[in-house]
């Protein structure tokens, strides 16, 4: 309201003539390239240091000046996990992934929902995983043309057009050595000539004439413990992130049916989408048609506090001293709630303060390294034995004449524990419909440590 | 495999890092032929005569071999597009590899070639009859990527064929095709029935050709804001909902947000739609979980909230939003931005799941910083010490934009839950102990803060505070620490000292500072004022005589003049009580907020700003609102969008934190308003100096009679101590003064036209003049020609079309000139124009590109028409709209302009303004100054708000034009020049 009031002068701005623009005949008639109303225009794939390796414009060729904007916020950000997903330059939307170690950089010109396209991109690096084993820039280059025609197998004018990877394997087959050395003798060709059965099927996710001589179902629970523990080792936060990951090889159309011993604990699910929902809501089952091979069958949740055993205690003291330029540390980690399991490859990482430079320390299990480049000091400990506790002491040094550190360290944990899903979820069985033989089936379980965080 | 592959892959790039220098790779290796980093490893010279060669050979394999190598170039960015005819030549082979990768190539060059695409055309027209539908699919998709007219025009056909095609696959992709075709050339589109032929498809037996349907009518609707082409029925929404089911996750994802665009007709409908969407919640796609959240949050909104319903629907919301936080940290920072509306929206929804928003050590900044904003939304009574401690973690973490914030967000948690005020100034003080320099000033930046909210509470560690005195070196930390010492001087013995020491760099701070400053002496002058005459002197002097800040200046002279006027009432508008400051300091507006409701998970919703905040590609502004809830009880909606906010609850009062600044002005900002008329001499008491300012007013203040001399100054009408809290309650009081103009601004005068001027000298079109002007007339834009033939030869059959421009301009119907027009005759035509058609950002904005056809050519120019012709004639918007629209959009997207040599008075300009439907709205007068309030609003719906400032006597009147696309703004001033110059 104060603008209404108190007025000031301010010299007038003044603009430059506007220039009448030359018209060519492509310009006025049918190539307005510059507003196409489509979802993701172009994609850039752009390696740690900066380089463009690969660019893939689904309309017209947009500049690759365009990623300056990129470049300058990737410059501004250090790490490059800090650099903001969504950026905003004068003509265009910048929305990007970074996954191994590789940012997925789509240029975006219209009003587009962005998890849309990261959601997309997080398939693109997941298909060429799958394809090639890995996601990194000599992969891709290695099979630089298979990877541009899977994206334009992806995507069509902006809308995504396969995305799954058992269509996308019918169109495009991946490279195995057998085929790339028959391919190169006669001339073959790895580019399906037929139309994928799953395209169209009401279960688009799996294709006709599945042959198998073993068939097998394995299916994978595991557990990702999120939590953060104070300096008291009370638990601030706490909560499990869950996966079901299946690997089913079953000949023809089989229809199954998984069911849990306790399956109230899971009251936050994300399925597949071959997973029937409404048979989940009445009956708490799972009952699908798989997609042939590696897929994840469901994602789950588990945040009621009192559900979320914590598997390992940690006692630390960490400190620097007021004068000198020293501080002591000593850890202690000990078993907590481990059902009677083994914890094993447990790991403590320590983000050290920037003016330590060197620590001098004892492990009474397990070795330790300190990185001074990222100031990280990992404890690798393995097996956790409840009979002699792993300790780790000694001093740190930090820099002579820098004062006291002011941010105290905080301490990740690692760990593994086979055979335990910690929220107590189990599998009762699983039945299969629509097919006659006997399949092999298995389950396992794991937990793991997901982001587990100790403050100091 | 792997270890050849990573062999070579070193190999190879070892050839590519020195960019440009000549290395060629002969490997000889069988393994070399296993990978396609080769095709990375070429030389700089001979390369494309190379690859020529090979594209034209025999041997089928190493035609395919040169194709790759040619893909592989275009993919790191080289040029290949000189081997055009030759990649063209390979396109006619039954192998589907070959096929596909010169389509590739088609799509990426066939515009820098469009006499060779045409090549290409008959093996697209043959494919398109393939009996495999994944050569018909292929071929109809590639034309729809070839962006040549030529091409497109053989496209129709097929595409027709295609659209009917019996295999699924076909038509799916044969949607799409349409709106490419669109984007290509819209009119086509539509005069080939394909978008009757798309709305069909909706009723199709297949959820993959639906989806594609849904996606492609969007997309075409989004171009055409006003056409109806999604005519959303309970018949349609039944398909969509059956499709929803069955259709693949980015299907669904075009399917909800379309279904979000639906106003369900009453509750009932409402619900079942809900029910039917909310398994879309359990989706592994978190876009698809965003779009059905959007759907959720607009029809929850007509469900009646006693209903069972609402509650179970609630509760239904909160995992999903929970589980996104769990994904890949770009897509929780998306849910994150989108979660801060949702809580300030509903904050019922997450109230018990403060946890997850704690901040994990390894989250990314952007993560950190969106998940404290959230934790502060979600603050109460209950949870607040969890709050607290963790935002105490916070503040000694490493990253100095965190910890500021995590300070920040200590005080905002004083103000907003009572209760914890006092554990969080001791937690301020603790962090202040700790001397950090920027946690410090942040520390107390909240700490003035908290001083508004609870006054006489916390005074008791001003002392800590004034010991941290020297170390602050931010503007923002200056200024709340002098405004404290201003606030309290009389409980602070050395205010005085303190204050002066400031005052000794005083033209080197910051404007902020200075501001403080100055009301800082004025207040302690005013509380003691006989050991500090000198000190507010000097800063008087300092502000009005030593600086150019215009401002510092002005508010000096008010300081001034109150002082040596009436200094009792100065003592009562300066010293006023101030209201409490509101917690809530960065809601969002809530019409605002509800169009963003609306746009949950768009990036309107990540940079929470209006859709029409995104100029480029304008495309007609929808404003979406949410829909009125029925039985609910609640007050009905009411049609003026700016009262509309009030719907659910009356907007809440809020006062900016920095507001403080000129909330100790505000009284005098409500001085009554001079009736319009002539406007009084200057006043020369401003004209005077020092030594007379401090007169007779001072020596009564000195003289110790305050509380005998009970003459108010006559301007102060409003006691401070009635000032309402509310930021918009006294400002309406003054201003309902100056709204009282109604219709007294006279009647309107004709709309504002300019003058004919050449468009296309005959010199340039074989003897076609045009030139040419723009009118409004009856609310319809008039394009008006002089068409005049210089040519030696009778010209006839002329049509005209436009380029897409900014504002969707098009022809309204054909160009009639019925006769042929014979050598050196003129015709005058006038072409009336509809602003429906398709949009393009144009340079300059009003920039209209034209072709005109004849039977000699086409012809092509370009002009710029007047923004004034955009003025539509409903421009004129509510006075309390205006304000509260001027006070939302930012300082930043104001611009002033001159205009010289101007002589009209302000009524007189008002008139001719109103002309041309710029409508003013008030009127004050101020110091001899005509204020005027103008509001327009453009045929896409973008206002524009102005303020037009004319002194009597002085030809140069002064423009502020504010506006949500401020790139208008240079536009809209021309206009106002043309308009008062006409």
């Amino acid at each position: 309201m104060t603008l209404l009031c108190l007025r000031v002068h301010r010299s007038a701005g003044v603009s430059a003539a506007p220039i009448p623009a030359i018209l060519t005949q492509s310009d006025l008639l049918g190539s307005h390239l510059d507003l196409a109303a489509e979802m993701i225009h172009s994609l850039f794939l752009i390696n740690h240091s900066g380089d463009i390796f690969l660019e893939k414009h689904w309309k017209s060729v947009i500049g690759r000046s365009v990623c300056d904007y990129f470049f300058e916020a990737k410059e501004k950000a250090v790490d490059p996990e800090n650099v903001a997903p969504v950026l905003q330059t004068p003509h265009h939307y910048l929305i990007s992934i970074y996954r191994g170690k590789l940012f997925f950089l789509s240029v975006i010109q219209t009003e587009v929902p962005p998890l849309f396209v990261i959601e997309f991109l997080h398939r693109v690096a997941d298909t060429i995983q799958d394809y090639f084993g890995e996601c990194s820039e000599g992969i891709i280059k290695d099979n630089v043309v298979t990877v541009y025609e899977l994206l334009e197998e992806m995507l069509d004018n902006g809308f995504p057009l396969a995305t799954e990877s058992n269509v996308l394997k019918e169109m495009i087959r991946p490279p195995t050595i057998l085929r790339t050395v028959v391919n190169t003798l006669t001339g073959g060709s790895n580019v399906g000539d037929t139309l994928p059965t799953g395209q169209l099927s009401s279960v688009p996710w799996r294709r006709a004439g599945v042959k198998y001589t073993n068939n097998e179902a394995y299916f994978d629970v595991i557990e990702e413990i999120d939590a953060i523990l104070d300096k008291s080792g009370t638990t601030v936060f706490a909560e499990i992130q869950g996966v079901v990951e299946a690997c089913v090889r079953l000949t023809g159309m089989p229809d199954l049916t998984l069911s849990f011993m306790n399956p109230r604990l899971l009251d936050d699910v994300s399925f597949h989408p071959c997973v029937r929902f409404k048979r989940w809501e009445s009956e708490r089952v799972l009952s699908f048609i798989p997609p042939d091979g590696n897929f994840t069958l469901m994602n789950y949740h588990v945040s009621t506090q009192n559900l979320v055993a914590i598997p390992v205690w940690v006692k630390q003291s960490i400190s620097f001293f007021e004068t000198g330029p020293c501080g002591r540390l000593d850890i202690t980690v000990g078993p907590k709630q481990t059902m009677g399991k083994t914890v094993e490859s447990l790991k403590v990482s320590i983000h050290m303060p920037k003016t330590v430079v060197s620590a001098n320390l004892t492990a009474t299990q397990g070795n330790y390294t300190y990185d001074l480049a990222t100031k990280v000091l990992v404890w690798d400990i393995g097996k956790l034995n409840p009979q002699k506790l792993p300790n780790l002491r000694g001093s740190v040094s930090t820099q002579t004449g820098a004062p006291k550190p002011e941010d105290n360290p905080s301490l990740n944990i690692d760990l593994k524990i086979q055979q335990l899903a910690i929220s107590g979820l189990k599998v009762s069985r699983l039945d299969m419909y629509g097919e006659k033989y006997k399949p092999f089936k298995g389950v396992k379980y794991l937990t793991k440590a997901g982001k587990f965080q100790v403050r100091t | 495999m792997s270890r050849f592959s990573l062999q070579i892959h070193c190999e190879a790039s070892l050839i590519l890092t020195p960019e440009g220098t000549l290395i060629r790779w002969e490997n000889r290796q069988f393994g070399s032929k296993m990978t396609d980093s080769k095709y990375f490893t070429t030389t700089k010279k001979g390369e494309i005569f190379e690859l020529k060669a090979e594209l034209n050979s025999d041997k089928k394999e190493k035609k395919k071999e040169a194709v790759k190598k040619v893909i592989a170039s275009m993919t790191v960015g080289k040029d290949v597009s000189a081997l055009f005819p030759d990649v063209v030549n390979c396109m006619q082979t039954d192998n589907l590899e070959l096929k596909k990768l010169v389509y590739l190539y088609l799509m990426n060059y066939a515009k820098s070639q469009p006499d060779m695409a045409i090549m290409a055309v008959n093996t697209f027209v043959k494919d398109c009859e393939d009996p495999n539908p994944l050569i018909r699919a292929l071929a109809v998709r590639t034309m729809g990527c070839i962006r040549v007219d030529k091409i497109t025009e053989y496209l129709c056909e097929p595409l027709r064929k295609c659209l009917k095609d019996e295999d699924p696959y076909v038509r799916k992709t044969a949607a799409v095709c349409v709106a490419k075709l669109h984007d290509i050339n819209a009119q086509l589109v539509e005069d080939q029935g394909f978008l009757d032929t798309l709305k069909d498809l909706i009723s199709d037996s297949n959820p993959m050709v639906v989806a594609n349907a849904v996606a492609a009518l969007s997309e075409i609707a989004e171009s055409h804001p006003n056409s109806n082409l999604l005519d959303l029925n309970p018949q349609t929404i039944n398909k969509l909902l059956t499709a929803l089911n069955e259709c693949t996750e980015w299907g669904q994802i075009f399917i909800l947000d379309c279904l979000a665009n639906y106003t369900p007709r009453d509750d009932r409908e409402s619900q079942s739609i809900c029910e039917r969407v909310t398994p879309r919640l359990s989706h592994a796609n978190s876009a698809v979980v965003l779009s059905a959240v959007k759907v959720l949050m607009k029809f929850m909104e007509m469900l009646p909230k006693d209903l069972d319903y609402y509650g179970t629907l609630l509760k239904k919301l909160a995992p999903p939003l929970v589980t996104l936080l769990s994904a890949e940290p770009e897509l929780q920072y998306v849910a994150l931005r989108n979660i801060n509306l949702i809580v300030q929206r509903r904050p019922e929804i997450l109230k018990h799941e403060m946890k997850v928003f704690f901040v994990k050590y390894n989250d990314p900044i952007y993560v950190k910083l969106e998940k404290l904003d959230i934790m502060i939304r979600l603050a109460s009574q209950a949870n607040i010490a969890q709050v607290l401690a963790e935002l105490k973690e916070y503040a000694t973490e490493v990253d100095v934009d965190f910890v500021r914030k995590a300070v920040r967000a200590i005080g905002r948690c004083a103000i907003k839950v009572e209760q914890s005020a006092e554990r969080c100034v001791s937690t301020l003080l603790d962090l202040i102990q700790t001397k950090v320099n920027y946690v410090v000033q942040e520390a107390i930046v909240v700490i003035k803060d908290i001083f508004r909210k609870y006054p006489n509470k916390y005074e008791s560690v001003i002392a800590t505070l004034c010991e941290n005195l020297d170390s602050l070196d931010e503007p923002e930390a200056r200024a709340a620490m002098i405004w404290i010492v201003g606030e309290y001087a009389e409980r602070i013995d050395n205010a005085d000292e303190l204050l002066e020491s400031f005052l000794e760099g005083f033209h080197d701070e910051s404007t902020q500072v200075q501001l403080q400053l100055l009301t800082a002496i004025v207040k302690l002058f005013l509380k003691k004022p006989t050991e500090t005459q000198e000190l507010v002197q000097q800063v008087l002097s300092l502000a009005t005589q030593d600086s150019d800040n215009p401002d510092l200046r002005d508010r000096g002279y008010i300081y001034w003049r109150l002082l040596s006027t009436d200094p009792v009432a100065a003592k009562e508008v300066v010293l006023a009580e101030k209201p409490l400051i509101s917690e809530e300091t960065d809601l969002i507006e809530p019409t605002l907020l509800e169009e963003l409701i609306c746009h949950i998970g768009t990036l309107a919703s990540v940079y929470h700003k209006p859709p029409s905040a995104f100029v480029e590609g304008s495309r007609g502004v929808q404003h979406k609102r949410l829909p009125g809830s029925a039985g609910s009880g609640e007050s009905v909606e009411s049609p003026d969008p700016g009262s509309a906010a009030g719907v659910t609850e009356a907007p809440p009062a809020v006062i900016p934190s920095q507001g403080d600044l000129l909330g100790d002005l505000l009284n005098l900002d409500l001085t009554p308003p001079t009736t319009t008329g002539p406007p009084p001499a200057p006043s020369s008491g401003m004209q005077l100096g020092a030594m007379d300012l401090l007169g007779g007013g001072l020596d009564s203040l000195l003289g110790g009679d305050l509380g005998g001399s009970a003459a108010m100054g006559a301007g102060f009408s409003a006691p401070p101590a009635t000032m309402p809290a509310s930021f918009n309650a006294p400002v309406s009081g003054g201003l309902d003064d100056l709204f009282d103009l109604g219709g007294g601004v006279g009647m309107p005068m004709g709309a504002y036209s300019p003058a004919k001027s050449i468009w296309l000298p005959a010199m340039k079109a074989k003897g076609l003049e045009i030139s040419g002007t723009f009118a409004r007339r009856a609310g319809v834009i008039q394009m008006e020609m002089t068409l005049t033939n210089k040519a030696m030869s009778v010209m006839s059959d002329f049509a005209i079309q436009f380029n897409r421009n900014s504002f969707g301009l098009a022809p309204a119907g054909p160009l009639q000139v019925l006769t042929p027009v014979n050598p050196n005759q003129s015709i005058e035509v006038s072409l009336p124009l509809s602003t429906v058609g398709p949009v393009m950002k144009m340079e300059p904005l009003t920039n209209l590109q034209v072709a005109v056809k004849n039977n000699i050519d086409v012809f092509y120019f370009s002009c710029q028409y007047p923004i004034s012709m955009l003025f539509v004639e409903d421009g004129k918007m509510e006075r309390q709209v205006f304000l509260a629209t001027w006070k939302d959009i930012p300082n930043d997207n104001e611009a002033q302009f001159q205009i010289k040599d101007c002589h009209l008075n302000s009524d007189a300009a008002s008139n001719k303004l109103q002309g041309s439907n710029v409508f003013t709205i008030a009127k004050r007068t101020v110091e001899g100054q005509d204020m005027l309030y103008q509001s327009t609003k453009l045929t896409n719906g973008i206002w524009v708000l102005a303020e037009l400032r004319v002194q009597a006597g002085n030809p140069n009147y002064t423009v502020s034009l504010k506006c949500r696309a401020p790139e208008v703004s240079q536009c809209v001033f021309q206009s106002y020049e043309a308009m008062l110059k006409n």
